[in-house]
Parts: C-alpha cells; sequence; structure tokens
C-alpha cells in the first residue's frame, strides 16, 4: 500500500462533497417517511365538514354533533341565558377571549356568529374530558350560585353559557370554537366557513 | 475561522474520548472497521453481502413503516393494503420498497452465496461462517413466507394452504403439525394473525441475531478472497497481513459507491416496473383471497421455484417433501462434502469447475420449471436435473477427491 | 474448455430465455391495446363510462371521488353533476348501492369489486372481454362471453356495441373448431359504429388501469428525479473511491 503521495487536500474535498450530495438525498430520502405519518385521505375525509338541522332546536337546549371524531355542542340560548352571560365577565378569567382559540366572527361578547346559537367543541381545555351540560337550576349545580353552563367532572373546571373558563379552575383557556357557518337559518356546516358562493 | 474548526475538533475528540472511557468505542472501530484487514483484490462478487445488510435495513425500515397502517386480519388485510397504496401520503413508495426489497434479498443472497461456491469460502476455517449463512438463509425463507400470507390474496392464501399442507405428508405428526401451524382447521385469519407477529418481530429479532453472529465469525478468521489464499499467513513486521488493507477507509468508500449502483437499479423498478412482469407483484395477489376458490395455476414466487420444482419431480407426496427439505439443507454439508484443499476456482480442476457450471444450470433451470404448470415433459426434465442438483453435492466426495488442482500462490494476484 | 467470461454469458442468455419464454407461455391469446394513462381525455371518458355502466352492480371501494376529481382534472363541480349518484360527498369512495343477498339473487355471484381488477386481469383481458360478448340462448342474461366462458355478467354495452353471435363454427372442411375471436360478428348494430365501439371500450379500460394504481399517472416523474440524484451521488462516489483507492495501486 502506498501511502507517500495522499493528496490530503482533495481526499477532504471530495469526502466533503460526498457528505454535503449524499446528506441532501438522506434529508429528501426522509421526507415520505415523516409526511406517510400526516392524516390520510380517509382520515380527511371523515373529518370533512358536517351539516347539522338545527331547525328543530328549542330554545334552552343542546344538541351534540361529531367533527373529526370530536364533540361538537349546539345550544340554544334563552334571553335568560344571554343575560346570564353578560353578568359573569369578572368571574372568568378570560372574557373577551384574548387568550382563548376562536374564529374572529366568534371573539365577541356571546362568541358566536349569531348571540342565539352556541357553536363549541365539548373539550374542556385542561386535560381533555367531556364536561356536563348543567342548567341554572339543575340538580347537580356545582357551586352556589351556578347560573348555568358547562361542569367537567375530571378536574372540576367550570365554563359559562358562552364556554368561557372560570378563574380559579385547572383550565387555562375557554372552550374552543370551531370554524363553522349557517347555509340557511336551519342548517349549520361545522368545519367549514369559507365565503364562496 | 481555523480557530473554530479546531475548537469543534477538539470538543468532538472530547466527546469521543468520554464515551470511550466508559464504553469500548475505539477498540471495536478498530477492531471491526479501521483494523480489520480485509482482502486487496476483492471483485465484483464481493459487494454482495454488504448489499444484504443493506436491503436488511430497507426491509426493516418500510416494514415499520408498512406496520403503522398494515390491519392483520382476514377481513381487513387486502383492504389496508390498498388503503396504503392510495389514501396513506407516500404509502405506495413504501409498499413497492418493501416487495421490491424483498425479491432484491433473494437475488442478493442467491449471488452471495454464488460467491461462496466459486471461491471456497465454505471451507476451513470459515465452516460456522458458512452455517450462519445457511441459517440466514433458511430463516430469510421463512420470513418471505410468512410476509408473503399477509396482502391476503389468492396466492396469497392458497401458496400458504398448499406449502403447510406439505408438512400434512410427514408420517404421524402431519397433521397435528399443520393443524398446529395453522391455528385452525383450513388457513383462516388466525394464521395470518400469527404469521403476523412472526414476519414482524420473530424473525427479524432471529435474522438480527445470526447477521451478528455471521459477522462475528467472519472477523474471527477473517475474508476469504479470489484467489483463496489465506492472506493471515503473510505478516509484515507489523503483524499486519501484507496483502490485507483496513476495511476502513478503503471498503466503506469501494461499498458506498457500490451500493448507490445498487440503489440505481432498486428504485429503477420501484418507480418504473414494481410488478417486474408479474414475478415481484404477482397478478393473481390483486385477487382478495377466497377460501373456495382455487386459482388456476399456483406457483410460489419465484425465489421458492427451484425447491417447488424439486418437491413436484417426485411422484410421492411425502417423497417429494423429503427431496425439497434435502435440496434446502443439504447445502448445510458443503464443507465436508468438499474434499479438494484448493478453495478458489481459479486454481481447481476441471471436475469441480464442470460440476458447479451444471449445478448452477440445473438450479435455473429448476426454477423455471417451477413456474410452469405441470405437462410430461417438464415433469421428465424436473427429474432429470434434480437429480443434476443432487448429484452436484452427493458425488463431490469422489470428484473433488481425484481433480486435478493447480498449485495455489502465497500472495493475491493484483 | 469454457472461460468464465463464456459460462457467465452462457448463464445470463439462459436467464434472458427463461424470462422470455416465461412470459410468452401465459393463456391463450388476446386482443391487444396499447394503454396510454397520459391522455386525460380518455380516462376522463373512460371514467364516465365506468361511473354509468359498472358502478349500479360493481363498487370500485378503494378509489375516492376526489382523488378521480384531481388526476382527472375534473372539477368538483362536474365531479358531483356527472360522477355521483349516490352521495353528496367527493371524500367518498365508489361503493354500490346493490347489496350483497341482492346481488346474490340477481346474478348467482356477487359481482367483485373492480378497483384492482386491471392489476390482476391485465388491459388485453379486459379489453377482449368487452369486445367478444355473444348471443346465447342456454345462458341466464341470453349471453356468454369468449374471453370468461359462461360469465355471470350481461353485455351491459350491449345498446353501444349492438349484438354479436358466433358463426363459422363449422369450417369449410366440415370441421368443428373452438370459436376464435374471427367467428363473431354483428347481427344487431348498436349506437356506436365497430370504430366508436372499440374507442369506447379502449377508453374504459385506461380508465381501468388507472383505477387499480392511480399513482401510476406519477411515479415514473418522480423515479426520474431519483435516478438523476443517484446517477450525481455514483459520479462523487466513484471519484471518492478512486481517490482512495490509489493508494493500493
Amino acid at each position: 500500500m502506498d501511502n507517500s503521495n495522499v493528496d490530503k487536500g482533495r481526499r477532504r474535498f471530495l469526502t466533503a462533497a460526498a457528505t454535503v450530495v449524499g446528506g441532501a438525498g438522506a434529508a429528501a430520502g426522509a421526507v415520505p417517511f415523516i409526511a406517510t405519518m400526516t392524516p390520510s385521505e380517509k382520515t380527511k375525509a371523515i373529518g370533512a365538514p358536517v351539516e347539522v338541522d338545527i331547525s328543530k332546536l328549542q330554545p334552552g337546549e343542546r344538541m351534540i354533533e361529531k367533527w373529526q371524531g370530536k364533540p361538537v355542542w349546539i345550544l340554544r340560548r334563552t334571553q335568560e341565558m344571554l343575560d346570564d352571560i353578560a353578568s359573569q365577565n369578572e368571574a372568568v378569567s378570560d372574557p373577551a377571549s384574548e387568550a382563548s382559540s376562536q374564529p374572529e366572527y366568534a371573539t365577541n361578547e356571546f362568541r358566536a356568529r349569531e348571540d342565539e346559537y352556541l357553536v363549541v367543541i365539548g373539550i374542556c381545555t385542561h386535560l381533555g374530558c367531556s364536561p356536563s351540560f348543567v342548567l341554572k337550576d339543575g340538580d347537580n349545580s356545582p357551586v352556589v350560585d351556578w347560573k348555568g353552563g358547562f361542569f367537567c367532572p375530571c378536574h372540576g373546571s367550570r365554563f359559562d353559557l358562552a364556554g368561557r373558563v372560570f378563574k380559579g379552575v385547572p383550565a387555562p383557556t375557554n372552550l374552543v370554537i370551531p370554524p363553522y357557518k349557517f347555509i340557511s337559518p336551519g342548517q349549520l356546516v361545522i368545519g367549514d366557513d369559507s365565503e364562496a358562493a | 475561522m481555523a480557530n473554530i474548526e479546531k475548537n469543534i475538533i477538539d470538543g468532538l475528540t472530547g466527546l469521543r474520548d468520554w464515551v470511550d472511557d466508559r464504553f469500548p468505542l475505539m477498540q471495536n472501530w478498530n477492531e471491526h472497521l479501521a483494523k480489520y484487514y480485509a482482502p486487496k483484490n476483492f471483485n465484483f462478487w464481493y459487494y454482495f453481502g454488504g448489499f444484504a445488510l443493506l436491503i436488511f435495513a430497507i426491509q426493516i425500515l418500510t416494514g415499520i413503516w408498512l406496520t403503522m397502517n398494515y390491519k392483520p386480519s382476514a377481513a381487513e388485510a387486502f383492504a389496508s393494503v390498498e388503503y396504503i397504496m392510495r389514501d396513506v401520503s407516500w404509502g405506495w413508495l413504501i409498499r413497492y420498497m418493501h416487495s421490491t426489497g424483498a425479491s432484491a434479498f433473494f437475488i442478493v443472497i442467491y449471488l452471495h452465496m454464488f460467491r461462496a461456491l466459486l471461491y471456497g469460502s465454505y471451507k476451513k476455517p470459515r465452516e460456522l461462517l458458512w452455517l450462519s449463512g445457511m441459517g440466514l438463509y433458511l430463516v430469510l425463507m421463512g420470513e418471505a413466507f410468512f410476509g408473503y400470507l399477509l396482502p391476503w390474496g389468492q396466492m396469497s392464501y392458497w401458496g400458504a394452504q398448499v406449502i403447510i399442507s406439505l408438512f400434512g405428508a410427514l408420517p404421524i405428526i402431519g397433521d397435528e403439525l399443520s393443524l398446529w401451524i395453522r391455528g385452525d382447521f383450513v388457513v383462516s385469519d388466525v394464521t395470518l394473525n400469527r404469521f403476523f407477529s412472526l414476519h414482524v418481530i420473530a424473525f427479524p429479532l432471529l435474522i438480527f441475531g445470526l447477521i451478528g453472529a455471521h459477522i462475528l465469525a467472519l472477523h474471527e478468521v477473517g475474508s476469504n478472497n479470489p484467489d483463496g489464499v489465506e492472506i493471515k499467513k503473510n505478516k509484515n513486521a507489523e503483524g499486519i497481513p501484507v496483502d490485507g488493507i483496513p476495511f476502513h477507509p478503503y471498503y466503506t468508500v469501494k461499498d458506498i459507491f457500490g451500493a448507490t449502483v445498487f440503489l440505481i437499479f432498486f428504485f429503477g423498478v420501484v418507480f418504473f416496473m414494481p410488478e417486474m412482469n408479474g414475478y415481484f407483484l404477482e397478478h393473481a395477489n390483486f385477487i382478495p383471497a377466497n377460501p373456495l376458490k382455487t386459482p388456476e395455476h399456483i406457483a410460489p414466487v419465484w425465489y421458492f421455484t427451484p425447491f417447488y420444482a424439486i418437491l413436484r419431480a417426485v411422484p410421492d407426496q411425502l417423497g417429494g417433501v423429503i427431496a425439497m427439505g434435502l435440496a434446502t439443507n443439504i447445502f448445510l454439508l458443503l464443507p465436508w462434502l468438499d474434499r479438494s484443499p484448493v478453495k478458489s476456482t481459479r486454481y481447481r480442476g476441471w471436475n469441480f469447475r464442470c460440476a458447479l457450471t451444471l449445478f448452477i444450470i440445473s438450479f435455473l433451470v429448476l426454477g423455471w420449471l417451477g413456474m410452469q404448470p405441470v405437462t410430461p415433459l417438464f415433469t421428465w426434465m424436473a427429474r432429470f436435473f434434480s437429480l443434476v442438483y443432487f448429484a452436484f453435492f452427493l458425488l463431490m466426495p469422489f470428484y473433488t477427491a481425484i481433480d486435478n488442482d493447480k498449485s495455489v500462490p502465497d500472495r493475491v494476484k493484483d | 474448455m469454457p472461460s468464465y467470461k463464456q459460462l457467465y454469458k452462457l448463464a445470463f442468455i439462459l436467464l434472458m430465455v427463461i424470462s422470455v419464454s416465461a412470459s410468452a407461455a401465459g393463456g391463450a391469446k388476446l386482443m391487444h391495446m396499447e394503454v396510454d394513462l397520459s391522455n386525460q381525455e380518455s380516462l376522463q371518458r373512460g371514467a364516465k363510462t365506468f361511473v354509468n355502466y359498472c358502478l349500479s352492480c360493481h363498487a370500485a371501494a378503494y378509489m375516492r371521488y376526489n382523488r378521480m376529481g384531481k388526476d382527472l382534472g375534473i372539477s368538483e363541480d362536474v365531479l358531483k353533476a356527472n360522477f355521483m349518484f349516490g352521495t353528496d360527498k367527493v371524500g367518498e369512495t365508489m361503493t354500490v348501492a346493490m347489496t350483497n343477498p341482492d346481488s346474490l339473487r340477481f346474478f348467482g355471484v356477487s359481482p367483485p369489486d373492480l378497483s384492482v381488477i386491471a392489476r390482476a386481469r391485465g388491459a388485453d383481458w379486459l379489453y377482449s372481454y368487452f369486445k367478444t360478448f355473444y348471443v346465447d340462448k342456454s345462458r341466464p342474461f341470453g349471453v356468454n362471453n369468449l374471453t370468461f366462458k359462461d360469465v355471470g355478467m350481461p353485455h351491459v354495452l350491449w345498446e353501444l356495441q349492438g349484438a354479436q353471435r358466433l358463426a363459422h363454427v363449422v369450417s369449410e372442411d366440415g370441421a368443428h373448431h373452438s370459436p376464435t375471436y374471427a367467428d363473431l360478428e354483428i347481427i344487431t348494430p348498436g349506437t356506436q359504429s365497430e370504430e366508436e365501439y372499440d374507442q369506447t371500450v379502449q377508453d374504459l379500460v385506461n380508465f381501468m388501469v388507472y383505477l387499480g394504481e392511480p399513482i401510476k399517472l406519477k411515479r415514473g416523474k418522480i423515479g426520474v428525479w431519483v435516478l438523476m440524484y443517484l446517477f450525481v451521488f455514483m459520479i462523487v462516489a466513484y471519484m471518492l473511491k478512486k481517490e482512495y483507492w490509489r493508494d493500493i495501486h
């Protein structure tokens, strides 16, 4: 083996070149393996927007629909409920929903496109349990002077009738509002809020 | 600039030394790479061991990813494969890499074994290297067999049914054995589930362990070479074989080049002809398994066909099973059947060269015959070539003892 | 005595002979068509035929409408208007309305799912199949098929092709021979001429080949990039190898 005339510079250059080109190939080769773990077409199809018929929903009633595997509550609020929401501003930790997650059309006093209908994802923002719907004069009021809202049995978090989280409970933010829109007075679409004709 | 570079290098060296004080890093690096001396005259035939390791890595990687979406139940398996092909992002690529990898594995292994026959790499002191390799070959055949049931197509189902029934031919224990393998009275969801477990974890672990044993056995005695010269017999003053070169960097750099050429062929198939005309992905397997309807023409996948031809050549069912078992296992005896002291065919007499040529021809012809339907002519041919096949081994102690070998040089040829 | 080079050449030739004869040894002679997946109009026409004539009994349960729309250049509106009858969700798969018990009652056998039939049978088989129905009073639906003997399926495309019969089964010298494609002749014309029907069938088979493997449209193009990259890397790797091996030679 003849080691005498080794051109170290050339070796270093070629090694570096091979490493760079090879590294680029390895990185490109990794892309399909990472991308393949993103939601499949089947998952996206199952998670597609859902049309909901709310024409039969009575004032004060709540219905539950499934979207992307999650429970979505649609609550038709009475005027009394709306008044009660307004009175809770001191008791909730994020009254104007600044730190919480909702579309811009739901960043308002009642967190909805139309005051009468609350559309909210029924998953507690603490650790993911689904809270119960507890009316104002219900038998299972979690606290004294309960004005109605949602109570999470796992760790005791409470939310008002606009899904806003109360102070002093484990959950950090208000319940999440999903994208939605009305396609007619009695028809909602959850998961789609595009303006297209 | 040079200062930063120096700092980085010092840092890395420090880290290396920290690890090395606590773990045999440099010792193994030297023993198996930087100071493992391999003969300098490796030729084309010496690429295939490295390729086999590369393909193993590809199969594990793609296998893991396929398992994320594959469903091992009779009701869902076929659909889950189409789900992977269509709905899972890049699923088709992972599937095709795995199916191509399976066939590529056998092509590479057959060429790897051929090298051993060409250069006598199975001879003393490499008997355990050969036996561990044969163990790997047999386990690989099992792994392929289990894996082939998983897509749950017509060929998957009926191929498994036929092969498992062969075990039923064994006297006394046959029926119980088949029942035990299947876990049911016919190949069913039960069989599929357990084959899934064997294919995904049991046999890969076994293969991984055997590869370790195989490489350790190799490194213990050192590699053979095309001239069959033992390079360890000729060492210089520092104790380094004069015909040896450190594996790293010389063979690492050569194998990287070789692997790239291999990958060009591999991805050529994956992207342009993954079915390979029905040899790598069989047409009948695109029909979901139907226990009530046997396809007209059942043949095993191409890499099993030589042994299938031998099985069908024997008119008796049990005889066929025994012949097939013998055909796969007789390789194990090779180190002791070969009586010539000369390793490489470069220096061996014409007896062995002719015998090897006839053996290869018979292996290829049997492979082709295994794909054909049964006809009187083909049966006659299969019997003839099976005899040639077995004669290679059984007559070897005689024709190698009287062979006119040439004298072997002391040093390798450049 | 042969040298090594000659032995290798012999082995290589043997391998080629084996593979060529193996592929030629496949079943009976079929009519041949050239599949062309790059012809988008053909695929669209074929999709139309498939949806109108096949989906009432057969499913294509592994194909989603929106995938087909994207691959074939069909907008969502056109898709919903012309290609979707049972559902309006483009993300859904092409399933069939007819239930299994019903199909068994009507046909005696369950019409198989057609998603991957082109991969199982091949384009030539499908092409021949659609062109070789003929009148046969002994069959439940009054037709038989030269490519698929005693098939349980009626000739759904008969209004396009017309009806054929098997003529000349007895040749000039009075001997019976097995019927071949040449023995078929149209007895009642359909709404399409022979050329038009041939085109319809080719479009349909093109579509079914696509249906069997949608990624076929794209994998070749990706493959070109992969191979080009590997070729470049091969050159760099070769130069690196050569540089180090100067020590040895």
